[in-house]
């Protein structure tokens, strides 16, 4: 095994500049969005006094949820010891630390009153979760920094383990966090569950690694810069495993849900008749997320082909979007039991008469907020490996593993 | 009230405390207002709990007026719709802070009318989840929203088990000085706290269900024995609306 080199990312001068400006344009829509959102009012967005949370949330939480799953490349390397991914860890902690940022920006550039975010940085109320995240994604920033530190500054390495111990206690406990604004949520019937919390993890755990692995077959392949089979073939074995763990939690959640007779409406309404909910679990989250993407990454042919696990990465974003838009929407639109045992049959504020759900199509600007964080995510990624040394010049099976020469 | 009116008299109200506000120049054109207020003569203690029995035997179908009454008292009325927006639209983004509900028993198909609006929860979930602490409970019950420090994330309105609490999602052009507004901010029923603060003992929709003759709100002091609304919770069964969640709320309900 070589000594690994880190090299600026070589993309020729043009289309790296091109690459910025679309990024860059795409930034400024989501800017322009969120201005003319908070000009107006949340009026002309989808979102109404029944669905409080719309299409920037489900943008927002799987960009936050993302971001800690990108981490876990560097803690297999840092903290379990597989020397494997080593090489790839300060790419892991750049992509976290900007997805997380733009996912916190899109939360924020969604709130009422964006311009009260210093309000929100120095009046708290410790009972509320929303609070505890405050603190958990300002230090997850924070510790991701430092722990990039000790990667890249050869004096500070003795202590990228423990401080990527930390990051990985941090990472656990945000996703955690991000969880449980919905799974403490007594009041409807959609969250309640304390599943939430470990699911989310576990979707943190794919997303994240789903756009770990795009990121870096892209920016490896346009400076012709080598990855090896075994590389390729151990991330796309364990992005299936999370897929499948994804799959699991899922039907346990259902399943648990099933038994219980309150929540049978619930789940006749997920499951079968809940319209673009109903499509959206089935044909979104399930089919198109988690089983031909495990089926594309087992499968013995697509399998080894790069083009296929890159699709199959895609595939479980957009499921991933899928699986947040049946959560966080989902869980609004079917209406809440305000009176158990009775059936509201008329009401002046769309309390869901006769079990009717509750209206919400998302509008543009929200999409166009939502795209321009994936976006910023991108850009600040792309310029990240730019102008430091983030990349491996190589990760071939014998730069990189350690048992290369043995087979 | 038309909302031009109303409008007017929000003017009124304002110029008439105006009188006892020094008004300062900065510059040319910059006015500074400090405003005296009269200081409250007492603190909020909690020797006092608001709350409220809805009698649903007594509400009747059809009737609207406690609806009405809050609308005007709280200026929801005068909240316009945004000239390019939908109708319909337009209805579900509106504030709301009471509501009629006509609610069926599944089973026994008895059919009860009800107005619905913030139940001023002993544990209310909005306030745990505030993150920064705007949603608030007094030391009199009474749970509200500090509009200066709402950040608008609308966590509470996910929170709240009785939905009722609603988003500006517009522009706010004309308020009451009584009942600030603000576009980006959450905020629900108050039981008319700016009254209750004024000495006087009535909501605005109890006193339109009496007006009616219906007499279906009582409200007053729950920790006074003697209090009307005390009175009757202790002579009538009444419930707490998903008593489930033990939150114990202000108001309660009979005839369901």
């Amino acid at each position: 095994m070589k000594k690994i080199r880190f090299r600026e990312w070589g993309m020729e001068g043009p289309r790296y500049w091109g690459l910025l400006a679309v990024l860059g344009a795409l930034v400024a829509i989501g800017g322009l969005s969120a201005l003319y959102m908070e000009h107006e009012g949340h009026w002309v967005t989808g979102m109404n006094n029944q669905v409080v949370w719309g299409t920037p949330h489900v943008f927002a939480v799987f960009l936050i949820v993302a971001a800690s799953g990108a981490l876990n490349v560097a803690s297999m390397g840092s903290v379990f010891g597989q020397k494997l991914y080593k090489p790839l860890a300060p790419l892991s902690g750049l992509l976290a630390i900007a997805l997380l940022v733009a996912g916190l920006l899109v939360l924020v550039l969604d709130l009422g009153r964006p311009e009260r975010l210093i309000v929100a940085m120095t009046t708290y109320n410790f009972k509320s979760i929303f609070a505890w995240n405050i603190y958990l994604y300002t230090g997850f920033l924070a510790i991701v920094a430092v722990y990039l530190f000790t990667l890249m500054e050869r004096k500070a390495t003795p202590y990228s383990k423990g401080v990527g111990l930390l990051a990985l206690v941090g990472r656990l406990a945000l996703t955690t966090g991000t969880g449980s604004i919905f799974g403490f949520l007594v009041a409807r019937q959609g969250y309640d569950a304390a599943i939430l919390a470990p699911m989310f993890i576990i979707m943190s755990f794919a997303y994240g690694l789903a756009i770990f692995m795009l990121v870096m077959m892209f920016a490896f392949d346009q400076d012709e810069r080598p990855i090896g089979e075994k590389l390729i073939g151990r991330l796309k074995n364990l992005l299936g495993v999370f897929v499948a763990a994804i799959f699991y939690f899922n039907l346990v959640f259902h399943l648990t849900n099933l038994y219980g007779t309150e929540n049978h409406a619930y789940e006749v309404f997920i499951l079968l008749n809940g319209g673009i909910y109903t499509w959206l679990f089935w044909g979104g989250w399930v089919l198109l997320g988690n089983l031909v993407p495990m089926g594309m990454l087992y499968h013995p042919a697509l399998g080894r082909s790069r083009a296929a696990i890159a699709g199959a990465s895609v595939l479980i974003i957009l499921g991933g979007l899928a699986a947040m838009y049946v959560i966080i929407i989902g869980g609004q639109a079917f209406p809440m039991s305000l009176f158990p045992g009775q059936t509201i049959v008329e009401s002046g504020f769309f309390d869901g008469v006769n079990g009717a759900i509750a209206t919400y199509s998302p509008a543009l600007p929200e999409a166009l907020l939502g795209i321009g964080g994936i976006a910023l995510a991108l850009l600040l990624t792309a310029i990240g490996i730019r102008v430091l040394r983030f990349l491996p010049e190589s990760l071939a099976d014998e730069a990189i593993d350690p048992h290369h020469a043995k087979v | 009230m038309n909302t031009d009116s109303k409008h007017e008299q929000g003017r009124r109200d304002f110029l008439k405390h105006g009188a006892a506000a020094a008004t300062v120049a900065v510059a040319p054109g910059v006015l500074l207002h400090a405003v005296n207020a009269k200081p409250r003569e007492e603190p909020v203690t909690d020797a006092v709990r608001w709350g409220m029995l809805v009698d649903t035997t007594k509400c009747a179908d059809g009737c609207n007026a406690c609806v009405e009454a809050c609308d005007q008292e709280n200026g929801i009325d005068m909240m316009l719709k945004p000239a390019s927006a939908d109708e319909a639209e337009w209805e579900r983004q509106k504030p709301r802070w009471i509501r009629k509900v006509k609610v069926k028993d599944n089973l026994t198909e008895k059919v009860t009318n009800l107005p619905l609006m913030c139940v001023h929860c002993e544990h209310p979930p909005c306030v745990d989840v505030c993150p920064t602490g705007a949603s608030f409970r007094r030391a009199d019950g009474i749970v509200m929203v500090n509009r200066h420090t709402c950040i608008g994330c609308r966590y509470c309105m996910m929170a709240c088990p009785y939905k009722a609490r609603s988003f500006i999602h517009e522009s706010v052009q004309y308020q009451l000085t009584a009942v600030p507004r603000g576009k980006g901010c959450v905020e629900s029923c108050t039981f008319c706290v700016h009254r209750l603060d004024r000495g006087q003992t009535t909501t605005a929709c109890q006193d339109a269900c009496s007006r009616e003759g219906h007499k279906a709100i009582v409200f007053g002091d729950l920790r006074d024995p003697q209090s009307e609304v005390s009175q009757v919770l202790k002579r009538y069964p009444s419930v707490a609306l998903r008593a489930d969640l033990k939150l114990n709320p202000g108001v309660r309900f009979a005839g369901i």
